[in-house]
């Protein structure tokens, strides 16, 4: 009943971790760093003391510990964000464009809307999509890459399907866009 | 007058004899029985192993070993692996290609790890070696696929191209192409580092189709899973394969022709890759598992029950690499399926967490050890360890040669009784007689260094973290382990008297590696002057060492045994300690290093005069002594080192260089030039004379 009063419980308590850290300290220092694996985040490490090379270091700055190669590190973590961000990246072309985009196909309902924001991302306009014709009127047709590697029209397939099975999107213009249907 | 018999052979016959001999020891030997033998061992020596890129230069290489056709050479220290040798550090291969392209014209190997290869290089290894067959980039980094390419395309005769684990610049899949179409003579491919997600599926199955011979495949992530049927498909000799991406929606029909495709490759007996795994997928490979001898799920994130489901399939399995969700029971399982066991290791696939997030501890190892006889080799991550069960593992697997034990937590004592480890380390090497190599982790005092010292003498690389409370830790390990080849050491308090006490125990080993450790400066110093076959280097990022005091300790020392002298390569963070002068080597860096060119380090004329012939521009600033953190910025002599002989720098007249009060210099004694080399080959050198007068602070 009276025991506590006696032993000191700090001086005696098991528990894991470096010499000369609180358990507190340890908590705190680590929980900001879970997110991440980098080294020292900015703010941990404005806390840190001003002569580093006295401060014993704090569990989350050890460098190099666990001895873990970086490919080994970035494989595992690549597999957690994939799960984390929900977002369906592809990369966008145009023929002629010097460098590409990517857009989110998941923030988008139908096609009238993902058509709508490539022509403002890349400054040209669609024709009048026909089942029989594609895209009627303008020498700029939206295609896409599949799953099974082939390029396709926008706009055949339920959008659903389309957002499942497209891997990358191409707008092409002028005489191959021909080849599809298109009609200038 | 006696007659030497040895002599009367025709050196011809002799040639053929040591044809035979082919280990580096033995072909050692053989070179140092008699003047006669070693002329002619070295005229037909055809394989080189250099453990340590600095310990040699490309020169002397040459000059010795006149035709060689197969070189392996090794750079950064192994903790570079955990990102603890800065960049920049060194490990560049291209002074060797451009020495190597014109001594070795039939030069067929190159097998490197941990150096900085670049695009350039691998240039120039297309453009040099017209029967290069074999690359291996271990662990490297500095190129692209652009550097592939050219390979690809000049390679007629390349069997052999493996990437393992190297950090490319993946640009796409288009490198593949530049295999002609006529070019079949591939027998290995490794590229499962490539990071891009673009690959070129047809270039690639074009060329499996048409190398028939090809025996290893290992894919990089960007390959689906619907592809691998029909590329197996084309290859069905293949013995070594690496899945690409191993996930997909579960598809019946993809499904039977992947495990179609899997039965028709009778010889395969290891595989790996596996990303992303859906679980369904997995029995594909059964028709296969019962002849594997290496499975590699290092990145398979499924539970236990799955990869158990997978081991029971595999009985012939030697070899396991396996992430920490095989959790005890799974290693219980593993060791009554796979009674073959040689090697395995777990890694663990969360180890920044706080808490295990799997039920893996110590007893996963020991039921491994109790069961598989023939284990050799064991990497294991786990979170908790005792005396006792290290113990058992030692009594039961007596015939270890590599033990690497990672407990996460630093300093971690055992468990059950709350002490050191040093009982249980103590009976693996008194145990296991042939343990060569050896990792430590947990709480562990000086006396597991005694342990080590008195009873592991075929140990020939000890890592240590954390561990130690004195220098006699550090004295036992140097002056008992005979065969001790490389020590790291990172955050022990080992500091100046072992080291200095052990000083000529260093030229026997090829290096050592000390960080975060009581090292000081003045000990550095003082080992590089005494021992003029040793590099002392110094690796310190926040600044010259001798702006502090000699007692301060030195942030990461790297110490080897070098017959060609200080490096010319150095970045402006390391000091090399010479025995010309204590405080040397000011490494003079423009404004922010890491983007302008770096500086080479120091050496006298006639080694800068080597460099120099390296076959690349130069350009030559001039230094200002007194303020070593500028120079001038303006060129003072440029030139090409590609004229035979170089131009000679000595004869440069005085009034050319601007004339400076502070600092001193002679017409008359040694010159010290520093090179300057950047990645867009123009090599800037500083003339400055070696006397200490002219040094600040001396």
């Amino acid at each position: 009943m009276t025991f506590e009063k006696d032993i000191n419980i700090d001086a005696t308590e098991l528990r894991l971790g470096l010499p000369g850290t609180s358990e507190e300290s340890e908590r705190q220092a680590s929980t900001t760093l879970r997110i991440s694996n980098k080294r020292a985040l900015p703010s941990v490490a404005a806390e840190k003391q001003c002569d580093q090379e006295t401060a014993p270091p704090t569990k989350a700055q050890v460098v190099g510990w666990p001895p873990i190669r970086s490919y080994r590190k970035n494989n595992l973590q690549t597999k957690k964000t994939e799960v984390e961000t929900s977002g369906m990246y592809v990369k966008v072309s145009m023929d002629g464009a010097p460098y590409l985009r990517k857009v989110d196909l998941k923030i988008y309902k139908g096609y009238p809307e993902v058509l709508k924001a490539l022509e403002d991302m890349f400054k040209f306009k669609v024709g009048k999509y026909s089942k029989r014709e594609g895209y009627n009127g303008s020498e700029f047709v939206p295609t896409y890459e599949d799953k099974d590697g082939d390029w396709m029209l926008v706009g055949d397939v339920p959008w659903e399907m389309f957002v499942n099975s497209c891997k990358r999107l191409r707008i092409m213009k002028g005489s191959e866009a021909r080849g599809l249907g298109c009609v200038v | 007058m006696q007659k030497k018999v040895a002599c009367s052979f025709p050196d011809e016959v002799l040639e053929h004899v040591f044809s035979f001999i082919q280990s580096d020891k033995d072909r050692n030997a053989v070179s140092m029985v008699c003047k006669s033998w070693y002329e002619i061992e070295r005229w037909c020596r055809r394989k080189i192993f250099i453990g340590n890129c600095y310990a040699v230069s490309p020169r002397m290489v040459i000059r010795r070993f006149p035709k060689v056709r197969s070189i392996e050479l090794k750079g950064k220290p192994h903790f570079a692996d955990f990102n603890l040798v800065p960049d920049g550090w060194g490990g560049y291969v291209l002074p060797w290609i451009a020495e190597m392209a014109g001594a070795y014209p039939w030069l067929e190997e190159i097998r490197l790890k941990r150096m900085v290869v670049t695009d350039e290089c691998l240039e120039l290894i297309a453009k040099s070696f017209k029967n290069f067959k074999v690359l291996v980039l271990f662990s490297c980094e500095g190129f692209s696929t652009d550097g592939l390419a050219a390979i690809a395309a000049s390679c007629m005769n390349l069997r052999e191209l493996d990437l393992r684990d190297s950090d490319v610049d993946d640009l796409g899949g288009h490198w593949l192409s530049h295999f002609p179409e006529t070019y079949t003579s591939l027998v290995s491919l490794n590229s499962s580092c490539l990071g891009s997600d673009e690959v070129s599926l047809s270039a690639l199955e074009r060329l499996v189709g048409r190398c028939t011979n090809l025996r290893t495949l290992r894919l990089n992530r960007a390959v689906p899973l619907d592809k691998i049927a029909n590329i197996l498909g084309r290859a069905p000799q293949l013995v070594d394969f690496g899945t690409g991406t191993y996930g997909a929606d579960l598809q019946s029909d993809v499904f039977s022709s992947l495990a179609g495709a899997f039965s028709s490759c009778k010889e395969l007996r290891s595989l790996s890759g596996f990303w992303d795994v859906v679980p369904a997928y997995l029995p594909a490979i059964y028709p296969v598992c019962s002849r594997l001898t290496s499975l590699n799920l290092s990145y398979v994130t499924i539970q236990s029950p799955d990869l158990v489901k997978l081991l029971r399939h595999c009985p012939s399995l030697q070899r396991l690499l396996v992430l920490d969700y095989i959790e005890d029971s799974g290693l219980e399982a593993l060791s009554s399926s796979c009674k073959d066991l040689q090697e395995l290791r777990v890694f663990p696939s969360d180890p920044f967490g706080e808490e295990p997030n799997v039920s893996l501890t110590e007893q996963g190892l020991v039921s491994v050890c109790l069961a598989c006889p023939k284990l050799q080799s064991v990497l294991y991550f786990c979170r908790r360890m005792s005396n006792v069960a290290l113990v058992t593992i030692a009594q039961n697997c007596p015939n270890l040669t590599r033990f690497r034990l990672c407990i996460i937590e630093p300093r971690t004592a055992d468990f059950l009784t709350l002490e050191p480890l040093d009982v249980g380390f103590g009976a693996i090497v008194e145990h296991c007689k042939d343990l060569r190599r050896l990792s430590l982790s947990g709480l562990l005092t000086d006396r597991v260094f005694e342990y080590i010292g008195r009873y592991a003498k075929k140990l020939e690389m000890l890592s240590v973290a954390f561990a130690g409370e004195s220098d006699l830790g550090l004295h036992h390990v140097l002056s008992g382990c005979e065969s001790l080849r490389k020590l790291e050491i990172r955050d022990c308090p080992f500091g100046d008297k072992a080291l200095l006490a052990n000083a000529s125990k260093l030229e026997t080993m090829r290096s050592l590696w000390m960080s975060s450790c009581a090292v000081s400066f003045g000990a550095c110093k003082l080992l590089g002057q005494k021992m003029p076959r040793l590099n002392v280097e110094v690796i310190d990022e926040s600044g010259p060492p001798d702006s502090r005091p000699d007692s301060c300790p030195v942030d990461k020392l790297y110490i080897y045994r070098s017959v060609a002298g200080p490096r010319f390569d150095m970045p402006p963070f390391v000091w090399t300690m010479d025995e010309d002068s204590a405080l040397q080597v000011h490494a003079l860096h423009v404004a922010e290093y890491n983007r302008k060119p770096d500086w080479i380090g120091v050496g006298t004329y006639e080694e800068s005069i080597q460099g120099l012939r390296a076959k690349m521009p130069f350009v030559l600033y001039l230094a200002e002594l007194s303020n070593t953190s500028q120079c001038s910025s303006q060129p003072l002599l440029s030139g090409d080192t590609t004229l035979t002989p170089p131009r000679p720098l000595l004869r440069l007249p005085i009034e050319t260089l601007e004339s400076d009060d502070k600092t001193q210099r002679s017409k008359e004694g040694k010159y010290m030039i520093k090179m300057r080399y950047s990645m867009n080959p123009t090599i800037c050198f500083e003339i400055r004379p070696i006397s200490t007068r002219s040094f600040p602070g001396v």
